[in-house]
């Protein structure tokens, strides 16, 4: 079966964001004075070949701990999608 | 002695012919080592120079940490051999494992192309075998992901292991503690943000560069 | 038979005139398909076929023994000596720039590139003459961020240097940015290959990135139309490219491997036009025919055209002529680079460019090769000087609220911001990087990197100013400053390549500028024998009808004989004499045309300074020469801003300040009078300098003495140094965004 999986790569609490930064002192000049915590990460969308959904979730969870974010600065979120 | 040295070369590398040229000029051989081969050709040492490996895509050396030569490159470092990462080097040399943390983008959100001083904060390593801490050096620049972050139990350790090897004098990335570059444990395998082959002639403006190359060519 | 067509409303929607068509209905004998039009309409585009400017470009200097090769091929070459070619380019990437600003210039980095390799060269240098809109409009300051990331982004990760260009602001440029781009490489010269087919039964093989839908119709679309400033900016976005250095990089390690090992006769990059232009042009070049299968070309999406896949502007590709028994080690390299390899096309000996469905399939398109290059329509286009240019040219520019201090200040400006960010130090060549006069690169030699002793300059320059208020002149005046910035650095110029940025050719008055501007380079390029070997015209820049001041750029590439030593830098040492050097201003000196005149006194007219254009050869070559001899400390070239802005640059650069007598009113410190430089020597060579200069023809004036924390003017304008560095080191920053953070 093929699923659609979303994957969420987020800075780490604690970690800078350097993006995220930029982006959060760049806002008031815009005129939203109300934001904070801006975090800047990735969304990476793949489709995968499983048998379940709970196959395809734990096998997108490795491709992240070996190699789709590094877990030194960054946290991942696996989602499927649809099967 | 290390007079035969190994330079890697990834698709996207861009710094092995300047690499090579420096330790030629030192009257150090070079060889050049493809990424997709496993075989080190029996050199002495490694240097992984600065480049793009694979654009840089995902994260700088995401790509390159599952290239063959890499684990060559894990065992040759593990029995002792001298291993230096420049630029995206030290950048693939965090992502296999072989030095803590990780580098991210500079704090300022802008790519970095500038001579930069830098003081010997730890000689008890492969680049500072001819150097007193506190030496100050001129070498450039040159990355927009050379922002050094690690935990900070790491960092407390480094510190006590002697294992920072470069601060810089008025960092210019965030870089945490002003780390311009560190090694492992054992001294052998070293990793650091500035070019130190982009500092090897009077004419470049700058040959601070070149006694840490002779180091390597010596370890 | 009629030539009308069945519709019309086809090939004028395509950018192709009634006359046009006609004339391909005259070439073909018969009506053209769709597919045939879609393939005349990109080549025979403004951009494709220069059909508004051929007629002028005509009067250009284009010969020298040194000159390999010359206009009309993907890059100038020149012999340099040691068996050592350098080959050279410059484009502009305008209006994709205006449209998305990251990506425009990304690609503009990423196609001259390929026109540098396609010559069998290694490129080592890019130069990025930009220009902006006003620094305070906040669209023009997010074009410009996105254009410098463009360029850093794409030039540092592809692997080539960026070591040197301008920076510019002007109103003239709102909505309508100038983003050009320069490059340079060296090769062995039994290398220099050409883009052309030959050898009936050989194979086009198509290298690099797949075809997809982006840039479709780019050409007449992007390169031939000027834009509203509201409206259509959106829908045009589609057809914007997007580049992958990456890509890039990996292909040009391929082709430089390819061509190293003699296995291909000949290469062409594919840029506007994209597949179209590149068989037809590789094919008539060689005098041949080529036939072409639609269905071997690697796509990016499923379904797409014949004419899609014909004009495409992808990135990131290239066509290879290569022989059949070759293409099995064809293959194995580009598999090593992990690049694509398809073979699209075999050369033929018919002269008929036929575009099939299969190779054996249906025959799609069939047209003579050569009538899509050399029948492309040439225009004599209407010329006319602007109806009120002699009371433009009386105007007088001095006027306005003179303050001369604030005045300085106010004219300072560090590029530094944007230089940072290119990686202009790559391939340990870079002596004089980005921020000097000139660029002076260590002449290495490519087949095993020994240094030659000799260097390659470069300097990349324009002026709007100069050249909106005489067209002609201002054109000699901006050749002239090239050269003066290469004198700088010790070297003396071998060729111009140019980038003709000009208006609506629609305009008479553009068609104006763009003849005198032609003919204002080609008496500079005869005076300093620098010949033009090769260009770019971007016309239709324009934002809501208004034309943008004619802004012709140039790249001079020079030669420094014996570089043992940097050259000195433009820092003011303590305590030696400050000389002025080269023509005497006149004395009634006008300042049109001055940076101070439009950015401070608002009078963008009025008559220029007299120029004396074999003085300037005289000077530069003085300068040179004794940059050359060790007999400066410090050298610089005057030009925008005059000699003030140039003696606050030298200040800034050490330091140290300078006492200058005289010159201490608004109108000698700014005006812009052509070819003179500010030179400091020491004292004990003064002398014999003096002399020198006398000997040569050179006027050498001592104007002051150097050294001291503040920079003097008379007894009355004094400025600390301090206050000249933070003026100039914070403009950028502040407007553009912060280089560095505070950690």
């Amino acid at each position: 079966m093929h699923f659609e999986v979303k994957v969420e790569v987020s800075p780490r609490e604690g970690i800078a964001n350097p993006e995220g930064s930029t982006i959060e002192r760049a806002l008031p000049a815009l005129g939203f004075v109300t934001a904070s915590n801006v975090r800047v990460g990735k969304v990476i969308r793949l489709r995968v070949e499983a048998d379940s959904s709970d196959d395809a979730k734990s096998l997108v969870e490795d491709m992240c701990n070996r190699f789709l974010s590094n877990p030194v600065i960054e946290d991942s979120q696996v989602e499927v999608l649809q099967g | 002695m290390s007079q035969r040295i190994g330079v890697v070369r990834f698709p996207g590398t861009n710094c092995e012919f300047d690499t090579i040229d420096a330790i030629r000029a030192l009257d150090g051989e070079a060889e050049v080592l493809w990424h997709g081969q496993s075989d080190l050709k029996n050199v002495d040492a490694i240097v992984i120079p600065g480049g793009f490996a694979h654009g840089d895509y995902l994260r700088c050396g995401a790509i390159a940490k599952f290239s063959p030569v890499m684990d060559s490159i894990t065992s040759f470092a593990e029995d002792g051999g001298p291993v230096l990462g420049i630029c995206n080097g030290f950048q693939v040399l965090t992502e296999v494992g072989l030095l803590p943390g990780a580098l991210q983008k500079n704090a300022g959100m802008k790519f970095l192309c500038s001579m930069q001083q830098i003081e010997f904060a730890s000689t008890s390593n492969v680049l500072g075998q001819q150097a007193s801490v506190g030496d100050r050096l001129m070498i450039p620049i040159n990355h927009f992901e050379g922002n050094y972050v690690c935990a900070p139990e790491v960092l407390t350790e480094m510190e006590a292991e002697n294992r920072i090897v470069f601060r810089y004098t008025d960092n210019p990335n965030g870089s945490l503690a002003d780390i311009a570059g560190i090694c492992n444990q054992a001294g052998n395998v070293v990793g650091m943000m500035p070019h130190p082959e982009r500092a090897t002639s009077r004419l470049l403006g700058s040959t601070d560069g070149i006694g840490l190359l002779r180091s390597l060519l010596a370890a | 038979m009629s030539p009308a067509p069945e519709d019309a409303s086809v090939h004028r929607a395509l950018g192709l005139s009634d006359d046009e068509y006609q004339r391909i209905y005259e070439l073909l004998e018969r009506h053209p398909n769709h597919l045939e039009l879609a393939m005349y309409s990109v080549m025979w585009s403004e951009h494709c076929s220069y059909k508004s400017s051929k007629i002028h470009l005509k009067r250009l200097p284009t010969q020298a023994p040194w000159v390999l090769v010359g206009p009309g091929e993907n890059a100038g070459v020149i012999d340099v000596g040691d068996d050592i070619a350098v080959a050279i380019r410059i484009e502009s990437h305008n209006h994709p720039s205006a449209i998305e600003p990251y990506q425009g210039a990304a690609t503009g980095v990423g196609g001259i590139l390929r026109d540098i390799f396609t010559m069998g060269a290694r490129p080592i240098a890019v130069m990025d003459p930009l220009r902006f809109g006003p620094i305070d409009d906040p669209r023009s300051r997010w074009i410009a961020e996105g254009v410098i990331s463009g360029v850093s982004g794409y030039g540092n990760s592809v692997g080539v240097p960026t070591v040197g260009g301008e920076i510019v602001f002007d109103e003239t440029y709102k909505g309508n940015p100038l983003v050009n781009v320069l490059a340079m490489g060296v090769l062995p010269t039994e290398r220099l290959v050409l883009g052309q087919a030959s050898g009936v039964g050989n194979l086009a093989v198509l290298l690099g990135a797949s075809t997809g839908r982006d840039g479709i119709g780019g050409v007449s679309v992007l390169a031939s139309a000027g834009f509203d400033e509201s409206s259509e900016d959106i829908d045009k976005r589609p057809s914007v490219q997007v580049g992958d250095p990456f890509e890039e990089k990996r292909l040009l390690e391929a082709c430089l491997e390819l061509l190293d090992q003699g296995l291909v006769s000949g290469i062409q990059d594919l840029g506007g036009a994209g597949i179209t232009c590149a068989t037809s042009e590789t094919a008539s070049r060689g005098g041949a025919g080529m036939d072409v299968d639609v269905t071997a070309i690697h796509a990016r999406e499923n379904n797409m055209e014949p004419f899609e896949l014909m004009t495409s502007e992808s990135q990131e590709r290239m066509l290879a002529i290569i022989k059949p028994e070759d293409l099995a080690h064809v293959e194995e390299i580009s598999a090593r680079w992990e690049i694509q390899a398809s073979v699209i096309g075999r050369v033929t000996g018919t002269g008929q460019l036929r575009i099939l469905d299969g190779f054996d399939g249906d025959v799609l398109a069939s047209l003579p090769a050569s009538t899509l290059h050399d029948d492309a329509p040439e225009y004599k286009r209407p010329i006319a000087p602007p109806a009120d240019l002699g009371e433009r040219r009386a105007q007088d520019a001095s006027q306005g609220p003179v303050d001369c201090i604030n005045n300085l200040l106010s004219l300072l400006r560090d590029p530094a911001w944007v230089y940072s960010q290119y990686d202009h130090q790559l391939f340990l060549n870079t002596v004089v990087g980005p921020g000097n006069d000139g660029t002076l690169l260590r002449l290495r030699n490519p087949r095993n990197g020994q240094e030659t002793g000799r260097g390659i300059a470069l300097s990349t320059d324009g002026n709007h100013r100069w050249c909106h208020v005489d067209p002609r002149q201002g054109t000699a005046m901006v050749v002239a400053e090239a050269v003066m910035n290469i004198a700088c650095v010790g070297a003396q110029p071998l060729a111009v390549v140019n980038c003709l940025n000009f208006g609506n050719p629609e305009h008479p008055e553009v068609m104006w500028q763009l003849a005198e501007a032609v003919d204002g380079m080609a008496e500079a390029c005869v005076a300093f024998n620098a010949p033009v070997i090769g260009g770019n015209v971007s016309l239709y820049n324009e934002t809501n009808a208004v034309d943008i001041a004619p802004t012709p750029v140039v790249g001079v590439i020079g030669m420094h004989p014996s570089l043992t030593t940097p050259p000195p830098s433009i820092g003011f040492p303590p305590n030696a004499s400050l000389l002025l050097l080269g023509q005497v201003p006149d004395t009634d000196v006008s300042l049109a045309g001055s940076q101070w005149a439009w950015e401070i006194g608002g009078c963008k007219d009025g008559t220029l300074p007299t120029f004396d254009l074999q003085q300037a050869v005289r000077t530069s070559q003085f300068v040179a020469e004794s940059v050359q001899k060790q007999q400066l400390l410090a050298i610089h070239d005057i030009a925008e801003g005059g000699l003030a802005v140039a003696a606050a640059e030298m200040a800034i650069d050490s330091g140290f300040g300078a006492q200058i007598v005289d010159h201490c009113d608004h109108v000698s410190m700014f005006n812009e009078s052509g070819g003179r430089f500010l030179a400091v020597v020491g004292d004990e060579l003064l002398d014999d300098f003096l002399k020198d200069a006398k000997r040569h023809d050179v006027p050498a004036i001592q104007i002051g003495r150097t050294g001291g924390t503040s920079l003097n003017f008379g007894t009355e304008i004094i400025i600390p140094v301090s206050e000249l560095e933070t003026a100039y080191r914070t403009e950028l920053p502040e407007a553009l965004g912060l280089g560095t953070v505070n950690t």
